[in-house]
């Protein structure tokens, strides 16, 4: 796997040279109805996804807010299991998709398949990393072990309360991206995002060269524009979800790619500013 | 020099393992809390006036020690080993929770914490923390399943009466997981001024060092007790294990007697083969649940199971990193006691003693009777009655079909 860059770095590379902001969003697989990703994957890559983070859903997601955890919950009402999940990606990628594909997933699950399994599989199907929300540096030797061997990258998340030391344990473990969580709190959509934001992301790119991610309370354009040059791309999630069960089920792909391209006019308007100076 | 928050083992480790078992597997926003939670303790613990604060409280406001009381009627009754009983039923607010709310109580004082949150099943943890916080004038709020809420009226109004807010929890199962769940989400939103006060030792390092040391006392009391009452050491200690707080309070302070053994009842509920039950260490398997590895019930897909049990206060489908850690190693072992037995040591231990027990504390009665009946009478058993029953009476009503 090593002399070939990663879908991953390929794509963060892409945007730095365009100067693009990276727009990555959220969907638990199996929600709202089982085969949903499906068609809601290539709608959000034609809506301008840079990439797709795919949640593998659990039954005690203590990271998420109600959004997230109402997905969840019926996501497995609907069946979903870590196979299933690894099967969508696979027919993703047999669909054409071809953006990074990112699993973000609880640990108990990916333990109970076998890590070795899992991250075989995710070579397999073309998952490129995997995000672990309840899986800190420290507890993380194996997975960050077999995921290197494999070429896949562990996608590492710090946060606003995190020490100077985290950071650079983040920093020394990192590959592909590190995930800002933009709040102290769970996942879910935001009025507005905390005015520390730019020190924060600071202490961050102080301790690596990585592109940074952006997560947490992202649903809307104004939030878009306020952080468009402090990271490479930002994660939407709960604002997705939430848009994407107010419309009838036929007209879900279209929303999907409409929010995208919405959020994305947030970039624009920032930019035209940005690029006079 | 006896002190009172000392450690009973060199586990955990400092990453939090016993063995395989523990650690932090948590959001990384706590992090930084999770270190500072730890350091605090650590000097806590070293700080003579912080345990003569902890000792004082718990004479004069727990009312410890507790008795050990020698149960002869029950011991007659079963016709096999003497059973004493560790009374912690006669501590303050009715159970063993009390002694970790005040020693985390005054941990969370001393931190500069103005604000303490807590999960709750039964509620007796709940009610013991808004007990400590009324009593050092913190904030309180307590996370509380909704089904528990409904189950559990009497606790609620309890924790309301003493300046609580109750949050019921309405995801997932609606019982004590999810409160735990939606605790931790309120710690991590909260983390800055808010100190989690955790019931068992369970969840992620150091709590379940912390609570098991706070706890200790239970262990330390019976050994000393039990010498002056019979001049040796028991032969057997029993106790219920939900997370397995009042166990680890106990066997902690028989670790180091490799001739004491150590039995453990779990709640088998409607039996082990209904799937309808708690026994996580005898019917799990090793998984990652609110932050540290240990035996879990779970689906094939690692999903988490709900728990059953009569007893709310061992409805959780997880355990305290420390017991799979002495299961694993042979030093404990662990029992699954089922609803109807229970209710049967319940009856037995109000009949025989007049004492009605907490139909957790039940199990390990149940648990008791077992084990004795198959031993002589020069044998010794110390079970911990670990809380009394008043909360149990509208439960046990129904499961005896009367209408009260």
């Amino acid at each position: 796997m090593t002399g070939r860059p990663s879908r991953i770095d390929e794509t963060f590379a892409r945007l730095r040279a365009r100067r693009e902001l990276g727009f990555i969003p959220y969907l638990t697989i199996g929600y709202p109805e089982r085969e949903s990703a499906l068609e809601l994957v290539p709608a959000l890559v034609r809506g301008g996804a840079c990439a797709v983070e795919l949640g593998i859903p659990f039954s005690d997601p203590l990271a998420d807010g109600a959004t997230i955890q109402r997905a969840s919950q019926v996501a497995l009402q609907n069946g979903v299991t870590v196979r299933y999940c690894l099967e969508t990606a696979a027919r993703l990628r047999e669909q054409g998709v071809d953006v990074p594909l990112v699993f973000m997933g609880y640990f108990n699950p990916l333990l109970q398949y076998g890590l070795e399994r899992f991250v075989r599989a995710c070579v397999e199907v073309g998952v490129d990393g995997v995000i672990v929300p309840d899986l800190p540096p420290n507890e993380s030797d194996e997975l960050h072990a077999l995921c290197r061997e494999a070429g896949r990258d562990l996608i590492f998340m710090v946060a606003p309360t995190s020490t100077e030391r985290h950071l650079r344990e983040v920093a020394a473990r990192a590959s592909g991206f590190i995930y800002c969580v933009s709040l102290t709190g769970v996942t879910g959509a935001r009025d507005r995002l905390p005015e520390e934001l730019p020190a924060f992301l600071q202490r961050v790119r102080a301790v690596t060269e990585l592109p940074l991610a952006l997560g947490f309370g992202i649903s809307r354009p104004e939030h878009v524009a306020q952080v468009r040059d402090l990271v490479d791309a930002v994660v939407v999630g709960s604002a997705l979800l939430d848009r994407l069960v107010s419309v009838a089920p036929a007209e879900r792909a279209s929303t999907a790619e409409e929010f995208i391209a919405w959020l994305r006019s947030g970039a624009e308007t920032a930019a035209t500013v940005g690029e006079g100076s | 020099m006896t002190t009172t928050v000392q450690r009973a083992r060199n586990l955990p480790d400092e990453r939090g393992r016993f063995g395989e078992f523990g650690g932090i597997y948590a959001p990384v926003t706590l992090l930084p809390a999770i270190e500072e939670l730890i350091a605090a303790y650590e000097d806590a613990r070293r700080d003579p006036a912080f345990q003569a604060e902890f000792e004082r409280l718990l004479r004069e406001f727990v009312g410890r020690p507790t008795p050990l009381y020698y149960a002869a009627s029950l011991t007659e009754k079963v016709g096999g080993a003497r059973i004493f009983l560790k009374r912690e039923d006669l501590a303050h607010t009715g159970a063993h929770k009390i002694n970790n709310a005040v020693g985390q109580g005054l941990l969370a004082k001393r931190m500069g914490k103005p604000r303490v949150i807590a999960e709750t099943g039964a509620g007796q943890h709940g009610v013991a923390t808004a007990t400590v916080c009324a009593m050092l004038g913190l904030e309180c709020v307590i996370y509380m399943g909704e089904l528990d809420v409904q189950r559990q009226s009497l606790n609620v109004f309890r924790m309301k009466l003493l300046g609580a807010e109750v949050r019921p929890v309405r995801s997932g199962s609606r019982t004590l997981k999810d409160a735990m769940n939606e605790a931790i989400r309120d710690w991590v939103t909260n983390v800055q001024t808010t100190y989690y006060l955790v019931g068992s030792v369970a969840g992620m390092h150091p709590y379940p060092m912390i609570v098991r040391d706070f706890q200790a006392v239970i262990g330390r009391e019976t050994r000393e007790q039990i010498l002056a009452a019979t001049g040796r050491l028991p032969d057997a200690v029993v106790a219920c294990v939900g997370g397995g707080s009042n166990a680890m309070g106990i066997f902690s302070g028989f670790l180091d007697d490799e001739t004491v053994e150590l039995h453990g009842a779990e709640a088998a509920g409607e039996g082990l083969e209904t799937g309808r039950h708690a026994a996580s260490l005898t019917a799990g398997r090793v998984g990652v649940l609110h932050g540290s590895r240990s035996f879990v019930l779970q689906d094939e897909d690692g999903q988490i199971l709900e728990a059953h049990s009569i007893a709310a206060g061992l409805d959780y489908p997880g355990v305290g990193p420390e017991h799979a850690y002495l299961k694993t190693i042979g030093r404990a072992r662990y029992h699954a006691i089922t609803d109807a037995e229970a209710l049967e040591a319940f009856q037995l231990l109000c009949r025989t003693e007049g004492i009605i027990p907490a139909l957790e504390s039940a199990h390990a009665i149940a648990l008791a009777v077992r084990l004795a009946r198959q031993r002589p009478r020069d044998q010794i058993i110390v079970v911990n009655l670990s809380g009394r029953g008043d909360k149990d009476m509208h439960t046990v009503a129904s499961a005896l079909g009367v209408t009260l």
